[in-house]
């Protein structure tokens, strides 16, 4: 493959790490036992909180009873609405300030009698031990006047209004007349999916430790982005931004989850304020539920019309998603449909409804992973009605340009990710009949499904320093929730500098660190891979200039583009120094440079930067699954997905977060729903019992490509690889069932009753 | 969870007359209990561990069959070499039950008194007759699509859990009990009781009795015998419909055949309208799938469960095939 | 209050606990053992496993004081190749599951060393697909499974 035109900057340095499998930086902590998680820091006066949740879905607490509770032993206080310091509201969104985003509803807890979702938090137990804490909280009776409330997405659905949309995230489109050529088109599907919500579940879940001295509040928690956090409860705790400290060195999972301030850490923070007590709150599995927002169910339809060679001449896209009247945000549902395929009539259009629950959340990939699902299966629908190869069809349809807006993709390598993916998946040896491939008893199926997800960047500060003794310390508050963040920043570093990767050090995970990058939107390593770049080459510009004013200096007089930075220090043909020659020779023990970057303008470049160009990860991503013809259970036999994801910095964690995207699509194609009761609006499996996560025996082994070709419109050629893993998963598997049994299913998860 | 007072068992005698007292329960492994107490639904004053007492071995029963005391855990079972060669069935209903973590902790008498996983049951702020009698019942209208089909009343349809219990009742099980008055033996299939309109009583045992051991009787036919679990993932996950079956195929005819059947009914549910119908008449798929309509015939299903007739039907065929397969190789 | 005695990770450990402190909780909170973790609390997740005289157990259902007189290893007390195997064949992302997942692990590889069947297997070497239902008491939200079955596959093999 063609290497193109980069616009940004070569590295200097060269690529001795970027690349490599190289094993994790906290790979000893994590498989020993040492990494301690928000829950785990010891504080001589910790107290415990639990949390007391509302049993109807909308009204008025009209009595809480807290009697029982506060005269169990060991108990300290019990916050209610009526006795609870207040806080002050949560800001409302407003895209001049992005850390507005952390509100993740507007109801300000323990501050009025009103319920505005079945599992509100309404009480606070704060107690010396955790089970008497839980225990107590059990005690606290309330009484309710309910109020009508609409809980049933389904029964609702129908009412849905057009979304306002927001800036920086894609919603409707409309390119000629979509509907008449619907109409008549030769071949067409018209096809109505659903999807149920889902909830994140990381297995850690949602801690904090609050301690206040004074009015500085330090905070230990598993955050996705601190400084949006820290600035949050600065605003609800009326205390300066720098008061605040939050500690998040490891987050036990988070997918979006962890990216805005939910009941728990409020609360917590509260009642260490009113107690005056160090107070961890960790919430039960179910308290996560009943707290922390999950990915909004959908409806959808998709219909695609084409001529009989197969070429599209309709794409209409539509889709209903679900907030809260107290909070949540539209998700981009056919965001992906923007780019997928060159129609030239497309119609997209996103819908929502408010309902009385709790407010939807980010959750991978949010739209794209569900809407992908429905437009997916639709084309491979409209390849069975053609009668033609679903990858051939992809083929045929594949853009030039933004089928919408005609932008430019600053890279596109889907042709090529299918075509080594058919080879190495074996798609040759498809019979393309329904329900005839076989493996002994079992029915066999082969689907593909296209993967795409935006690529974006946010600001990200950093300081690179370099010792006198040759150690470079990388600062950004990033955050580690299994990526890989130290272990690829460092990789980078090291390149850029030239130094050896043990001699780097990355510290993140911190908030009086310089502000990193949010963990979202699989922003954080490109953004702060930018930062590291900017900063090492400020570092050597220093180092460089501090040479050549010292008298003998090799590097006298030297250009730091005839340079090269390697084996530790600046090299040329005609002499070297190293870092540590420069500083001791400057009698400097350490030299240090920041990159800066703030929140200003991201949002207008990035709304600018939409309307010319098309940056994304995209994949192919095949399945074979096998079907029980008696009990039509579903198995996932085998995965390959090949990506274009841009530069690889470190081969062994990308494929780990690109598979981890998969296993979370089988999740989400076949066992995993949140159940809402439509009469109260309660969730009814709330726990990892009864919400079906892919365990070991559902992951076959996951063979996963990279097409490793840099995107030539960002830092080191990266693209975001967080995400894209995810999309395209489910329609993959719901067409390698259609293959294998004939049937296709419209309405997630396919469990068997469906297939029966 | 609610305080309670924590008694370790001494002996069996002083076991029976503590959990006589109002509020008592007896602690196996905990890993059903535990759970229920941590969410509110148990809350017992006083637990009695009775897992030090000495019922933890797997013996020999004049005639071939075996007394396996009530403390054994669910992994030493699955995994003794009689079991698995005598009775399979029992072996491999044990292995799909649960994790290994759960299986090296729950005891087979715990597990004979496994409590429901109907949602509305675990959450106590849901209306429950099992849990809370005449509150109603929330899974009626609600989300039921794992709850029973069989044997089910306008009380209750909330399912037994157990994978153990359906394969025991294949096996014509008995339950040895210590109660105040005595030791006494009780079928298997006279142990769980049906929900009627007390779903609260789940079993015929009195307060203060103790299980102290499962007798499986010698069952020749059982040596090829097949347990088949169906589930929403490959593992770790409770039964939607459950087979334990053997089949003895003599020239073509049945000679004896045993099924039960799990995730479908308040009971571990032998299945013996379809065992008297396939009895004595041919061993093929059609003879397999009338007998397993017949038994369902009487299905009372909803909304949410209704797969579970068509799922049932095709997993008993499915099974007495596999097995007849096997016979005929 | 009872008292117990337990020897964790080969220390001698004396505490008060009330019963209903579950074995977790003793050790997380009384004896700050964090490595164990709390992932479901009602033994759905796996990641509180630990040893309990070399028998992997959730420690989230288990009581502290049915535990007396009992040794008790937690990963913090593990000394075994599957730890330097897991960080080679990137077995873990966040590390949440991970104390648990190896824990398992070594106890799942006893048990099969000892001919415990599983229901994939009656008997026979430790396949790929016996290591997977062996596991799968112990969930991995990060997605980590392929990485976990190539170590252990490794280790055992």
């Amino acid at each position: 493959m063609s290497v193109k035109y980069a616009e940004t900057e070569p590295a200097t340095g060269k690529s001795t790490y970027v690349g490599q499998g190289v094993d994790r930086r906290d790979g000893p902590a994590k498989t020993t036992g040492q990494a301690r998680f928000a829950a785990e820091f010891p504080y001589p006066d910790l107290a415990y909180a639990a949390l007391v949740h509302a049993t109807i879905a909308r009204g008025r607490i009209t009595a809480l009873d807290t009697t029982a509770a506060r005269a169990v032993r060991g108990v300290i206080d019990v916050l209610t609405h009526e006795n609870a310091p207040a806080m002050k509201p949560a800001p409302k969104m407003s895209v001049l300030d992005l850390s507005s985003i952390a509100s993740g509803t507007s109801v300000n807890y323990l501050a009025t009698d009103e319920v505005h979702w079945n599992g509100q938090p309404i009480a606070v137990v704060v107690a010396e031990t955790p089970e008497t804490a839980r225990y107590a909280a059990s005690l606290v009776r309330p009484s309710y006047q309910e109020l009508p409330a609409s809980v049933d997405f389904a029964a609702e659905e129908p009412n849905a209004v057009p979304e306002k949309g927001i800036p920086i995230m894609e919603s409707g489109a409309d390119k000629g007349d979509a509907h008449a050529a619907l109409a008549a088109a030769p071949v067409s599907v018209d096809l109505r999916f659903s999807t149920p919500p889902y909830n994140h579940n990381a297995i850690e879940p949602h801690a904090t430790t609050a301690v206040w001295d004074g009015d500085h509040l330090t905070l230990h928690e598993g955050a996705q982005n601190i400084p949006w956090l820290r600035k949050h409860l600065a605003q609800r705790f009326g205390v300066p931004e720098t008061s605040v400290r939050i500690l998040s060195p490891y987050v036990g999972g988070a997918f979006g989850g962890k990216s805005r301030a939910w009941a728990g850490t409020l609360l917590a923070a509260l009642a260490a304020r009113a107690t005056g007590r160090a107070v961890r709150l960790a919430l039960t599995r179910a308290g996560v539920y009943h707290t922390v927002g999950g990915r909004t169910p959908s409806a959808q339809r998709v219909a695609l019309g084409a001529d009989a060679a197969g070429r599209l001449t309709a794409l209409i896209h539509t889709s209903v998603s679900r907030t809260a009247r107290i909070g949540g945000m539209p998700e981009p549902i056919t965001a992906a449909s923007h780019h997928l395929y060159a129609a030239p009539n497309i119609h997209l259009a996103q819908n929502v409804v408010q309902l009385d629950l709790l407010p939807n959340t980010f959750m991978r990939a949010p739209g794209e992973s569900i809407g992908t699902f429905a437009v997916e299966s639709a084309m491979d629908e409209l390849a069975w009605q053609l009668g033609m190869d679903p990858i051939e069809l992809r083929m045929r349809n594949e853009p030039e340009r933004g089928p919408v807006g005609g932008q430019r993709f600053t890279h596109r390598m889907l042709k090529e990710a299918y075509a080594l993916g058919a080879e190495r998946f074996g798609w040759s040896e498809r019979d393309p009949r329904p329900g005839v491939m076989r493996d002994g008893r079992w029915l066999v199926g082969m689907g593909v499904a296209t993967a795409f997800h935006p690529s974006m960047r946010m600001p990200a500060q950093v300081t690179v320093r370099l010792e006198a003794d040759g150690t470079l310390v990388v600062r950004s508050g990033m955050h580690e929730m299994g990526m890989g963040t130290a272990t690829v920043q460092a990789q980078i570093a090291a390149d850029e500098m030239g130094v050896p990767l043990e001699s780097v050090h990355v510290e993140y995970g911190d908030s009086d660190l310089p502000p990193g990058p949010g963990a979202i939107g699989s922003v954080q390593t490109a953004s702060a891979a930018a930062g590291v770049i900017d900063a090492c080459a400020k570092l050597k510009k220093s180092a460089l200039a501090l040479a050549r004013r010292a008298p003998g200096s090799p590097l006298r007089g030297r250009k730091l583009e005839e340079l090269q930075a390697r084996d530790g220090g600046l090299h040329h043909a005609r002499g070297s120094q190293t870092y540590a020659e420069i500083l001791t020779a400057a009698g400097r023990d350490h030299l240090e440079a920041e990159s800066k970057a703030g929140m200003l303008g991201f949002v207008a470049r990035t709304v600018l930067e939409r309307r010319r160009k098309v940056r994304a990860a995209t994949g192919a991503q095949f399945c074979e699954v096998r079907v029980d013809p008696d009990t039509m259970e579903v198995r996932v036999s085998r995965w390959l997905g090949v990506f274009d994801v841009g530069t690889v910095i470190n081969a062994k964690t990308a494929a780990s977060q690109l598979r981890g995207g998969i296993v979370m699509g089988i999740g989400m194609a076949l066992s995993e729903q949140t159940l809402i009761d439509g009469r109260d609006g309660r969730i009814v499996n709330p726990s990892l019992s009864e919400y079906h996560l892919p365990v070991h025996a559902d992951v076959p082994h996951i063979d996963v490509h990279y097409l490793n070709e840099p995107d030539p419109t960002t830092p080191l050629g990266l693209l975001g690889i967080g995400e894209v893993g995810i999309t395209g998963v489910a329609a993959a598997v719901a067409n390698a069932v259609r293959h294998a049994t004939g049937r296709r299913v419209l309405d997630l998860p396919i469990t068997l009753d469906k297939l029966l | 969870m609610r305080p309670f007072a924590y008694v370790k068992a001494a002996d069996v005698e002083s076991a029976v007359q503590a959990a006589a007292e109002p509020g008592t329960k007896f602690l196996g492994g905990g890993t059903n209990l535990v759970d229920l107490m941590r969410e509110g639904v148990e809350q017992p004053d006083t637990l009695v561990d009775v897992t030090g007492l000495p019922y933890d071995t797997v013996e020999e029963l004049p005639g071939g069959g075996l007394r396996v005391g009530a403390m054994v855990r669910n992994s030493t079972l699955a995994a003794d070499r009689r079991v698995r060669a005598r009775y399979p069935v029992l072996s491999q209903a044990l292995l799909s039950g649960a994790s290994g973590q759960l299986r090296n902790m729950a005891t087979v008498g715990g597990n004979l008194l496994q409590r429901t996983r109907c949602p509305y049951f675990y959450d106590i702020a849901s209306a429950c007759n099992k849990r809370e009698p005449g509150s109603g019942c929330d899974a009626l209208e609600g989300f039921n699509r794992g709850c029973a089909i069989l044997g089910v009343s306008d009380h209750c349809i909330a399912a037994h859990p157990s994978d153990m219990c359906v394969a025991l009742a294949a096996l014509d099980a008995e339950v040895e009990v210590r109660g105040v008055s005595g030791t006494r033996r009780v079928p298997l299939a006279g142990l769980h009781r049906l929900p009627g309109d007390t779903p609260q009583v789940e079993t015929a045992l009195e307060a203060g009795d103790l299980i102290t051991a499962v007798e499986l009787p010698p069952v020749p036919v059982a040596a090829r015998s097949r347990y088949r679990k169906v589930r929403d993932r490959a593992s770790y996950a409770f039964a939607l419909v459950s087979v334990a079956a053997a089949l003895g195929v003599d020239d073509g005819t049945i000679s004896e055949v045993r099924l039960a059947l799990g995730g479908v009914a308040p009971k571990p549910w032998r299945a013996r309208e379809a065992e008297r119908l396939l009895t004595g008449g041919p061993a093929d798929d059609a003879a397999f799938r009338r007998a397993a309509e017949a038994e369902f015939a009487s299905a009372t299903v909803r909304q949410g469960n209704a797969f579970k007739t068509t799922l049932a039907v095709s997993t008993i065929v499915a099974t007495l095939r596999e097995l007849n397969e096997g016979a005929a190789r | 209050m009872p008292e117990i005695r337990m020897k964790v990770n080969g220390s001698v450990a004396s505490l008060e606990v009330e019963p209903w402190v579950s074995l977790l909780d003793a050790l997380r909170e009384r004896l700050g053992v964090t490595g164990p973790k709390k992932g479901c609390d009602q033994g759905a997740c796996g990641a509180c496993t630990v040893l309990a005289d070399g028998v992997r157990i959730n420690s989230c259902l288990a009581l502290a004081v049915q535990y007396d007189g009992r040794e008790i290893t937690t990963i913090e007390g593990v000394s075994h190749p599957l730890q330097e195997a897991f960080i080679r064949h990137d077995g873990f992302q966040c590390g949440y599951c991970t104390p648990g997942q190896i824990c398992s692990a070594i106890g799942m590889l006893a048990e099969h060393t000892a001919g415990m069947p599983s229901a994939v297997a009656d008997s026979g070497p430790l396949t790929e697909a016996e290591v997977r239902e062996r596991m799968s008491g112990n969930l991995c939200r990060c997605g980590a499974y392929n990485g976990i079955v190539d170590a252990i596959m490794e280790v055992s093999g």
